[in-house]
């Protein structure tokens, strides 16, 4: 699973890196998310400096460096630990998939402890740092290292005193290094606030600094990446939100995503059929997001429940993130209008997940949101109400938060739902976090308030991608799901509820009416009808009793000729003569 | 300790150095000087040149050039620099207070 995530991140990168890229030779980290927002990865043959405070990360990203380096780039690595032993690096990282002795059975990876303490030197005249020199060189060549670590530098600071002769020594360490290709990352611990190291090694390893920050906000931790400096290339400049779970590290860029995901033309179906009326008769495009939103109470969970019901139903597998309810309450609550989650919970189509969202930072419900998908692998999610993101960071972060959400099941071709609640008040069409322009199909729900009654209306904003209704919809929640009602267009506009009832009854009295005008009218016109048919009958017989008897005259007036010529011809031949017993006995 | 073991209490020092480099060769010469006038026949110097055996770096944890290792007698104590120094090379080595202990 660790494998696809970071494969997927990883592929984001490339077009990114063939634009911007082509200045400066970069070793990329296979750090999910940092070779995206440095553009291909650190600077090559050349140190960075990881700076930040105690418990920042610092050398799981140098290790994560090194193994990924391993791993994906075919790029064997050196750690040269101050602190901790290859033992203790190996326990730390285990938990976040990082198995470091296998790296180093397969020779790939050589640990180095090189413990500095003061006590045990004492420094008297000159000297340089050849023992540390001749350390790292004999580690590189012994496995033909590509990218090396060294951390910590307080640690190396910290056990000499000679700082001077220390900063010329480590440069002079940086320019070997660079001599010998190697590609390396120094970590340094920083002071807060200022953000700068102890030693100031900002000044003299500046080819590429990133600050790695641990902040706490009202209560909620988050992790935070920033490229002070970058010489030479294109960086995002942002502070980005990281986590680090059991894939290690994974930064979560926004600004720098590229839309490069595929448009899906097949549809799925909402779950209610006249919403899929409204969208076209096909329902939302597979693979987009679509936001529902409303105030409370107007059924977004519902909206939201439908389809979800109808993807597990159909086999496709589901998740549904719930911030306000348990799973047995949605399950009850769904099933009051008919939709019953249960079984598809039972055949495991279905998964409900449910947990406060105060509960962690930002990034690291991103975070399980990320590792469930990746292990359940849904084709549907719905995530209820995405606005209580709002209460575990500022308005940006939660969009920010959404943007990376909405990229990341966009990029995985997951039709996601979310609802979003719009407090009162608020015009409908509006969202705190400004999430709107993400989506892909928006549906507004409202209940306004009108002669003493409130009514569900839904909408559809926008749905980009296809013809959609325009009409406000009165929803009725019932107990075999939602129904969307066409509205009364009545002269003073469209009318729901007991308004729409009343007229309704009133336009069906008002067309009885009609109804009998017109049979009446039919029975009219079916009279005079028979009575014309009946006198075509009466002409057309006469005409053929005419037709008969001009026919019989005809008839005769031949019959009579005929005669006549056989009368002529008998007489001819009477004169004629003819040696014949009759002729003879005439004359 | 045991002032009775002090005669045959041997030195093992272990001089590392990378090539003969003048701070190399100022440091063998310092720490033949040290050990002729104050651990007469009580010692061994041993000199690793990393250049030659760079594995051998690993063992004392060996960053600086020159570093002076005292094996023997333990603790196992390190100088780095080149020894220039007298009276700090001799307070690192210890060699005073086990001068003036075998003199009580």
């Amino acid at each position: 699973m660790t494998k696809t995530t970071k494969k997927t991140a990883k592929n984001l990168t490339v077009p990114i890196r063939s634009i911007r890229g082509s200045g400066l030779d970069k070793a990329p980290t296979g750090i999910a998310g940092f070779d995206e927002i440095t553009f291909g990865g650190l600077p090559r043959n050349r140190p960075t400096l990881i700076c930040g405070g105690p418990g920042s990360g610092k050398t799981l990203f140098g290790l994560e460096f090194l193994a990924r380096g391993i791993t994906e780039h075919g790029e064997p690595g050196v750690f040269v630990s101050f602190e901790e032993t290859e033992e203790e690096l190996a326990k730390n990282v285990k938990s976040l998939g990082l198995d470091l002795p296998d790296l180093i059975a397969k020779k790939k990876l050589v640990i180095d402890t090189l413990r500095v303490d003061r006590e045990d030197y004492l420094e008297t005249g000159d000297y340089d740092l050849g023992g540390l020199f001749i350390r790292v060189g004999c580690a590189i060549d012994s496995i033909g290292a590509k990218r090396i670590v060294l951390d910590s530098m307080e640690a190396l600071f910290s056990g000499l005193t000679d700082h001077m002769r220390l900063r010329s020594e480590i440069h002079r360490l940086f320019l070997w290094l660079k001599d010998k290709g190697v590609t390396a990352i120094v970590t340094g611990e920083s002071i807060e606030p200022s953000g700068k190291t102890r030693e100031g090694l900002e000044e003299f390893i500046s080819d590429c600094v990133v600050y790695l920050d641990h902040r706490v906000n009202d209560t909620i931790s988050t992790r935070r990446l920033r490229i002070t400096k970058y010489r030479g290339s294109f960086h995002g400049t942002n502070e980005y939100p990281f986590m680090i779970d059991e894939s290690g590290i994974c930064v979560l860029p926004v600004t720098s995503l590229n839309l490069t995901y595929k448009a899906s033309t097949e549809r799925v179906s909402t779950g209610i059929a006249s919403l899929d009326g409204m969208l076209g008769g096909k329902g939302y495009y597979r693979g987009s997001s679509v936001l529902v939103t409303g105030t409370a109470g107007s059924g977004k969970t519902s909206v939201g429940a439908h389809f979800i019901h109808a993807a597990s139903r159909r086999g496709e597998r589901c998740l549904m993130w719930s911030f306000e309810e348990s799973e047995s309450q949605i399950v009850r609550n769904m099933r009051s209008i008919g939709i019953d989650l249960e079984p598809s919970i039972k055949a495991g189509s279905l998964k409900i997940l449910t947990s406060r969202p105060q509960i962690f930072g930002l990034e690291m419900h991103l975070g399980i949101i990320h590792k469930e998908i990746n292990a359940f692998d849904p084709k549907c999610i719905c995530i209820d109400p995405v606005s209580n993101f709002t209460g575990a960071g500022t308005m940006s972060e939660t969009k920010v938060m959404l943007t990376r959400l909405v990229d990341l099941t966009k990029s995985k071709g997951i039709t996601t739902i979310m609802t979003y609640l719009i407090r009162g008040g608020m015009p409908a069409e509006t969202t705190d976090a400004g999430v709107s322009s993400l989506m892909d199909t928006w549906i507004v729900l409202s209940d306004p308030e009108f002669n003493g009654e409130r009514n569900r209306i839904l909408s559809v904003l926008k749905s980009r991608g296809m013809p959609h209704s325009n009409q406000m919809r009165e929803m009725l929640l019932t107990s075999h799901g939602v129904e969307l009602i066409f509205p009364y267009l009545g002269p003073s506009g469209a009318v729901t509820g007991a308004a729409r009832k009343s007229l309704e009854a009133s336009e069906k009295a008002l067309s009885v009416a009609q109804q009998i005008k017109i049979m009446k009218k039919k029975k009219d016109f079916e009279s005079s009808r028979d009575l014309i048919e009946a006198k075509i009958k009466m002409m057309r017989s006469r005409l053929q009793s005419q037709e008969q008897a001009i026919a019989l005259e005809l008839s005769q007036a031949k019959t009579r000729d005929d005669v006549k010529t056989e009368e002529r011809s008998r007489m001819g031949a009477t004169r004629a003569p003819a040696p014949d017993q009759k002729a003879q006995e005439l004359r | 300790m045991n002032p009775g073991s002090d005669r045959s209490e041997i030195w093992e020092l272990r001089l590392y150095v990378a090539g003969t480099t003048p701070k190399s060769i100022a440091a063998f010469h310092n720490l033949q000087e040290i050990c002729k006038t104050h651990l007469a026949g009580q010692y061994t110097i041993e000199v690793i040149d990393l250049l030659e055996n760079p594995k051998l770096a690993e063992g004392d944890q060996i960053v600086a050039i020159p570093t002076l290792v005292r094996k023997l007698p333990e603790p196992v104590r390190k100088i780095i620099g080149d020894l220039s120094n007298t009276e700090k090379t001799l307070i690192g080595l210890q060699i005073r207070r086990a001068k003036a202990r075998s003199a009580s």
